[in-house]
C-alpha cells in the first residue's frame, strides 16, 4: 500500500482533510520521545487503498518546534511514497512558503487547494492551472469541509510517478550557493540533497551538527548570512510569480470575523465577555441548579418541589419509585445542567448494573467477600472513574469548540500580559482554568503549549486547580469544623481554600521557572486564524478519540490500582476477609497507623492519638478519586463508634462526630485542631491527584519527568500542610516562614544574577 | 523616510518592513510567518492590556509580543 504524509499550515483544513479521507479507519498514537498527535489511517475511497499519515501542522521546516521536526524526518528518513500538501487558498502566500520548502526534498507532491468556495464567495479568482504549472507538481482544488474534490486529489496522488528529483525556486538567485552546498551532501550520497543544501545555507542547527558542514557552510556563504535572503527570495518569488496567480477583486470590506473580532477582542469588553463564556461553560457542565431556576423560586418564596415532594415515593417517604428515580435524573427541586444530566444518567445505568450483579451472586450464594470484591472493588472502582465520563467529554467538547472557532488563540492574546509575569504565555491560561472542572482534560489540553518546560510546569501545577471531586472534602470538613467548635463560615473556609489553591500554584510556577525549570518566556508570535464554525464531524471524532483513551485507562492502570486498595482495606494480615464495618482492623489501617506519625508536622499525626490513622487512610484512598476521602472518613466513623446513625451523604456529621471523639480523647486544644484540620483540607488540594490524572500526567509529560512530578507534588502538599498548620496553631512560626521564604527568594535570585553558585560553595569546602 | 520600530507603532499605522533583527530562534520564526524585509504590515491592535499587538500581514493576522516586535524595523507608508 503506498503511505502518503499530509502536510500543512495549522488552521488550513488538514485536520478535516485527514477526517475525510480516512473516517472511521483513524486512530491516534504520539510521535516517538514527544506528546504530539500522530494520527495515521486508510483511504478507501478509490480503485487503490492508501494508507494517510497527517503530519502536525507547521509554517516551516525550521529546526525549532518538536511538529517542525518531526514532520522533516518523517519525509527524510521514512520516505512516504508522496506528500499530499494542503494549502489554504484564501491565504496563498503564507501557505505557499512552506510548499517551496516540501518541493525541495526527492518526494513527489501533490497540492490540495482547500477552501476554494470561500475565494470564489469573496469574489476573488484563482487559477488552479496556471498555478500547477508554476509549481510543476499537480494542483487539485478541494473542500474539505463539503468533501468535494478528494476522489480526483487521490486518484491523481496514486497516479503521481514514485520518483521525483527536488526543485528549489531560489535557483536564479541563489544558484551558485546552493549548487555549492549541494556538493558537499552530494559527496556523500544522502537523499535530498537540494533540501540539505539549502537548509546548511539558513545555518539550521540540524544540518550544522554534521561532520565537516561548518566549513562546508563557510565555502558556500562565505560568511555571508544567508538566512533572511532565503526567506526574503522565497516570499518574493512566491508574489511574483504563484500569487498571481490569484486575481484579486479588491475588497476592502470587513469581514464577518473581523466584525466578530471587534467585539471579543474589545479593549474594555474583551475579559468580560471571556469570564461569561467560561461561566457559561462550568455552569451547564457541573451546575446542580441551571440558571438558577431553583435558587430564583426560592428567593421568590415559591420553590420548586422536591420529586418526593411530587408523590413519585414508597410508602416509607423517603424510597423513590422507578418513576421518580427517572425524574430525579433531570430534575430534583431544581433542572440540572445538561453535565449533571449526563452524570445521572450513567450512575442510575451503572448502579443498577451493580445492584443486579451483585444481587445475582447473593442468591448464587456467593461468599461475601467475592460479592465485596466484585461490587465494590472491581464495578465500584471502574464505574467511580467511567462517571466522570460524561462531564469530562462535556468540558472536552466545550473547549474543542472553542479552539475550532479560533477563540482560543484570542483567549491567549487577551491573557498573555498576565501569565509572561511568571514565565507562560496566554496559552497556558485554558489548561489551569480547565482544571477546576477535572485535572484530565486539562492535562491533556496541555499540548496546545509549543514549550517543554512551559508544559511541565503548567501540567505540575494543574491539580492546585481545585477539581469537582475536591469540592466535597472541602464541604465536608468545613462543614465539620462550624459544626463542631461553632466558629467561622463553611463558606469562607472552602472559597479561601480554593484561593489557597491558586496562589500555590503561582508560587510553584514562579519556582520552577527559576530554578529547575528555567528557560525563556517561550515566543509569542502566532497565527490568528479567521472565526469559522467548527465542523461537526471533526468535533465528534475528537471526543471519539478522547473517550477511547480514557476507557483504556480506566480498565488498566486505573482499574488494577483501584483493586489493589480495595484489597487492602479488606483484608487483615492473615489475609481473612472483613467487611467495611470492621475496617480498622485491615492492612489499609495498619499502613495508615503506621504512617501516622509522618504527619504530625501537619498536625493530623499523632497528636490526633489513636483515632488520627484514618486521616493518613483517607488521603491514600482519596487517590482513586477524591471522592473517596469523605466516604472513608464516612465509612471509618461508622467502624470507630464515633457516629451512630445510617450516616449523610455529605458527611458533615460523621466528620463532626470524628472531631467529637478525638478531641475527647486527646484533649487536644480546639485552635490546633481546627488548623490541623484546614492542613488536612490543603494536603489532600495539592498532594498527588487520582490515579486517573496522574495516569494522563504521566502520558503527557516528557520522559523521565513524571517521577519528579510526584515527588514535587508530595513535597509540595507537605510544605504547605506544615505551613498552615503551625501557623494556625500557634501564630509565631509564621515569622520563621516568612524568613525562610525570604531567603528561598534571595538565593534563587542571586543565583540566576550569577552572583552565587551553590555548587562552587561545595566544591570550594571540599578542597579545604 | 522615517522608519519605525514595529513595538512603537500605534493603530492603524501601516509601512514597509526593512530589517529584522533578533536572536536566532525569534528571528526565525519571524521569518517563517512572513515577517521578512519587503513585507508590508498594518498594525491592527493592542490587546486590552496593551501587549501583545496584532497586525496584518500577508493577508492573515499575525499576533506578537512587543518584546518581539522590537526587532522588526519598519519604512513609514
Amino acid at each position: 500500500m503506498k503511505t502518503f504524509a499530509l502536510a500543512g499550515n495549522p488552521n488550513c483544513g488538514k485536520t478535516t482533510l485527514f477526517n475525510a479521507l480516512t473516517g472511521a479507519t483513524a486512530h491516534v498514537g504520539n510521535w516517538p520521545g514527544v506528546t504530539v498527535d500522530k494520527r495515521e489511517g486508510v483511504y478507501k475511497g478509490g480503485a487503490e487503498q492508501a494508507a494517510v499519515i497527517d503530519l502536525p501542522g507547521i509554517y516551516s521546516l525550521s529546526p525549532y518546534t518538536p511538529e517542525e521536526v518531526i514532520s522533516r524526518n518523517y519525509i527524510l528518513d521514512e520516505k512516504p511514497y508522496g506528500i499530499i500538501n494542503i494549502v489554504d487558498a484564501t491565504n496563498l502566500e503564507r501557505n505557499l512558503y512552506l510548499t517551496t520548502q516540501l518541493l525541495e526534498m526527492d518526494v513527489p507532491v501533490i497540492i490540495a487547494l482547500n477552501m476554494m468556495d470561500e475565494v470564489q464567495k469573496a469574489g476573488d479568482k484563482l487559477n488552479a492551472a496556471a498555478l500547477e504549472k508554476a509549481l510543476g507538481v499537480p494542483v487539485v482544488e478541494i473542500s474539505a469541509l463539503k468533501g468535494t474534490g478528494i476522489k480526483e486529489l487521490m486518484a491523481r496522488a496514486l497516479a503521481m510517478p514514485a520518483e521525483r528529483k527536488g526543485s528549489t525556486v531560489l535557483g536564479k538567485a541563489l544558484g551558485r550557493q546552493i549548487a555549492a552546498a549541494q556538493a558537499f551532501y552530494e559527496e556523500d550520497g544522502v537523499s535530498s540533497p537540494l533540501f540539505h543544501a539549502v537548509k546548511l545555507l539558513e545555518s539550521d542547527e540540524l544540518e550544522l551538527a554534521k561532520k565537516g558542514a561548518k566549513e562546508a557552510l563557510e565555502r558556500a556563504a562565505g560568511g555571508e548570512d544567508m538566512e533572511a535572503v532565503i526567506a526574503d527570495e522565497r516570499y518574493k518569488y512566491i508574489s511574483a510569480n504563484l500569487a498571481t496567480a490569484k486575481v484579486k477583486a479588491g475588497r476592502e470590506v470587513l469581514t464577518k470575523s473581523d466584525k466578530i473580532d471587534r467585539v471579543l477582542t474589545h479593549r474594555v469588553w474583551a475579559i468580560p465577555i471571556f469570564l461569561v463564556v467560561l461561566f457559561l461553560i462550568f455552569h451547564l457542565t457541573f451546575s446542580e441548579d441551571l440558571f438558577f431556576i431553583g435558587a430564583i423560586a426560592d428567593a421568590a418564596g415559591a420553590p420548586l418541589p422536591s420529586v418526593a415532594d411530587l408523590g413519585y415515593v414508597l410508602e416509607d417517604g423517603e424510597t423513590l419509585t422507578a418513576a421518580g428515580r427517572t425524574i430525579s435524573v433531570f430534575y430534583d427541586g431544581a433542572v440540572f445542567s445538561p453535565g449533571v444530566i449526563l452524570f445521572n444518567a450513567l450512575d442510575a445505568c451503572t448502579s443498577s448494573l451493580t445492584d443486579a450483579i451483585v444481587g445475582a451472586m447473593e442468591s448464587a450464594g456467593a461468599a461475601e467477600w467475592s460479592v465485596g470484591l466484585l461490587g465494590d472493588g472491581v464495578l465500584g472502582g471502574i464505574f467511580a472513574v467511567l462517571g466522570f465520563l460524561p462531564q469530562i467529554l462535556l468540558l472536552f467538547l466545550f473547549f474543542s469548540i472553542l479552539e475550532d472557532t479560533g477563540y482560543m488563540a484570542r483567549i491567549a492574546f487577551v491573557l498573555d500580559r498576565i501569565f509572561r509575569r511568571f514565565g507562560l504565555s496566554g496559552r497556558a491560561f485554558m489548561p489551569m482554568i480547565m482544571g477546576f472542572g477535572c485535572s484530565l482534560p486539562a492535562t491533556i489540553n496541555t499540548r496546545t503549549l509549543a514549550d517543554e518546560k512551559e508544559r511541565t510546569a503548567t501540567i505540575r501545577v494543574i491539580p492546585f486547580f481545585s477539581c469537582g471531586a475536591k469540592l466535597p472534602i472541602l464541604t465536608a470538613i468545613a462543614g465539620g469544623i462550624v459544626m463542631a467548635f461553632g466558629v467561622g463560615n463553611a463558606d469562607v473556609i472552602t472559597f479561601s481554600m480554593y484561593l489557597l489553591g491558586v496562589c500555590t500554584a503561582i508560587i510553584a510556577v514562579l519556582l520552577m521557572r527559576n530554578t529547575t525549570l528555567k528557560g525563556e518566556t517561550p515566543p509569542f508570535i502566532m497565527e490568528l486564524p479567521a472565526y469559522h464554525v467548527p465542523g461537526f464531524k471533526n468535533l465528534m471524532l475528537h471526543l471519539w478519540d478522547k473517550t477511547k483513551h480514557f476507557v483504556k485507562k480506566a480498565f488498566t492502570i486505573i482499574f488494577a490500582s483501584t483493586v489493589i486498595i480495595w484489597l487492602f482495606s479488606h483484608l487483615t494480615w492473615n489475609w481473612h476477609y472483613i467487611p467495611d464495618e470492621e475496617m480498622q482492623n485491615s492492612i489499609l489501617a495498619s499502613i495508615g497507623m503506621f504512617l501516622q506519625p509522618i504527619f504530625t508536622p501537619l498536625g493530623f499525626g499523632s497528636q490526633l492519638g489513636a483515632y488520627g490513622w484514618v486521616f493518613a487512610v483517607a488521603a491514600i484512598t482519596g487517590l482513586i478519586a477524591k471522592e473517596n476521602v469523605i466516604a472513608t472518613f464516612t465509612t471509618l466513623a461508622l467502624c470507630i463508634g464515633a457516629y451512630v446513625g445510617e450516616g449523610t451523604e455529605e458527611g458533615i456529621e460523621e466528620v463532626t462526630g470524628l472531631i467529637a471523639k478525638i478531641s475527647l480523647e486527646t484533649g487536644i486544644s480546639q485552635q490546633e485542631f481546627i488548623s490541623a484540620l484546614i492542613a488536612f483540607i490543603a494536603f489532600n488540594m495539592t498532594t498527588v491527584p487520582c490515579f486517573a490524572a496522574c495516569a494522563t500526567a504521566r502520558a503527557e509529560l516528557p520522559r523521565g519527568k513524571f517521577k519528579w512530578t510526584l515527588l514535587f507534588w508530595l513535597v509540595t502538599s507537605y510544605i504547605t500542610g506544615t505551613v498552615i498548620y503551625t501557623t494556625g496553631a500557634w501564630i509565631w512560626p509564621v515569622a520563621i516562614w516568612i524568613a525562610v521564604a525570604a531567603a528561598v527568594t534571595a538565593l534563587i535570585v542571586l543565583r540566576n544574577l550569577g552572583k552565587f553558585d551553590i555548587c562552587a560553595l561545595f566544591k570550594r569546602r571540599k578542597k579545604e | 523616510m522615517a522608519t519605525k520600530i514595529l513595538s512603537d507603532f500605534t493603530v492603524g499605522e501601516s509601512g514597509k518592513i526593512v530589517k529584522v533583527t533578533g536572536e536566532g530562534r525569534i528571528r526565525r520564526r519571524l521569518f517563517d510567518m512572513g515577517v521578512t524585509p519587503g513585507a508590508e504590515l498594518t498594525m491592527r491592535k493592542k490587546a486590552p492590556l496593551g501587549d501583545p499587538i496584532e497586525v496584518t500581514i500577508r493577508g492573515y493576522e499575525l499576533t506578537l509580543r512587543k518584546a518581539e516586535a522590537a526587532c522588526v524595523e519598519v519604512e513609514l507608508k
